[in-house]
């Protein structure tokens, strides 16, 4: 096993740390108005749905970016419906594969 | 790498950048937009870490990934406070350890699966990102701010890029939710998730 990318590791921590601990190391945090901290509660479904939303709808080509349709929105919104009504993550991801195995299973792209 | 940057999709960027011949310092500049949307969960954390200390909060921040914010921040809205066990049994035992031994696996068995996504692989984290989100909704003012952030996200990355469109649902997907809140919708959910101090010891 190379060990060549080891630094590469390191360097990845440098740039990635900081911008995990700015948030949680800063004093300043704890002097927010309310009205930030409502922003803030606020961060997690955008950024969460912005990451679901853009890996099943973007997909670069070529170098550029192109709106795509295809299997993964079935077996994402199949998940949204399993969460919401049986809220289980877990049988929500199953049913996602399972509808992508079976979609490509009959040549589905 | 797993252990060392435990950075999800960064590491998945890298390994195309190292592919592709791209230098280290470039490798460097990408990895950090990629992961700003971190500066988001950190911040969004914070207010929930008040009082613990400096040494804590630096491992924590170490432990950030998409995962491990999700499943805390709803632990903690659900109980109104903090809960060490919440953070750190989803941050080590539900997302480190097995991201390490999937890593692991992944490097000794990886030539194995000729196509992942005939196994449905490929759809396991876009899904799971939407679940994760459908957890975190509880008003109105959260599903306007997903919906906005998920809508801005991807026509942001068809005009510039994913990895900048990801980051412009995050900070723009939120005010458009804080608007919604101002008109007076769903009143009930005014301020009831946020971290109540009293139970935030020092």
């Amino acid at each position: 096993m190379s060990t060549d990318l080891v630094p590469l590791a390191f360097l990845m921590f440098a740039v990635t740390y900081p911008s995990r601990a700015i948030g949680l190391l800063n004093p300043a945090i704890d002097r927010l108005p309310r009205r930030a901290l409502e922003y803030l509660q606020l961060v997690g479904p955008a950024v969460l749905a912005a990451l679901a939303a853009v890996n099943v709808m973007v997909a670069t080509v070529d170098g550029r970016s192109v709106f795509v349709v295809g299997l993964p929105w079935v077996s994402v919104v199949a998940c949204i419906a399993i969460v919401r009504w049986r809220r289980s993550l877990f049988l929500g991801l199953i049913v996602a594969v399972g509808i992508a195995v079976a979609g490509r299973a009959l040549g589905l792209p | 790498m797993s252990l060392i940057a435990f950075g999800g999709a960064a590491q998945f960027a890298a390994v195309g950048y190292v592919a592709s011949g791209l230098a280290w310092p470039a490798i460097g500049l990408l990895t950090f937009l990629l992961n700003a949307r971190h500066v988001l969960y950190s911040a969004a954390l914070a207010p929930w870490f008040r009082g613990r200390s400096v040494a804590e909060r630096a491992l924590a921040a170490h432990l950030v990934t998409d995962e491990s914010f999700a499943l805390a921040i709803a632990h903690f809205r659900r109980l109104g406070r903090f809960d060490a066990i919440g953070y750190w049994y989803p941050a080590i035992v539900t997302t480190l350890i097995p991201w390490n031994v999937a890593t692991f696996a992944g490097v000794a068995l990886g030539d194995a699966i000729v196509e992942p996504s005939r196994f449905g692989i490929d759809v396991i984290f876009p899904a799971a990102m939407a679940g994760l989100a459908v957890g975190l909704v509880s008003g109105r003012r959260e599903l306007v701010a997903a919906l906005a952030g998920a809508a801005i996200g991807v026509a942001v990355s068809l005009v510039i890029s994913p990895t900048i469109g990801i980051i412009a649902g995050g900070v723009l997907g939120p005010i458009v939710g804080l608007a919604v809140h101002a008109s007076g919708a769903a009143p009930d959910v005014q301020g009831a998730d946020l971290p109540n101090l009293q139970d935030v010891n020092p």
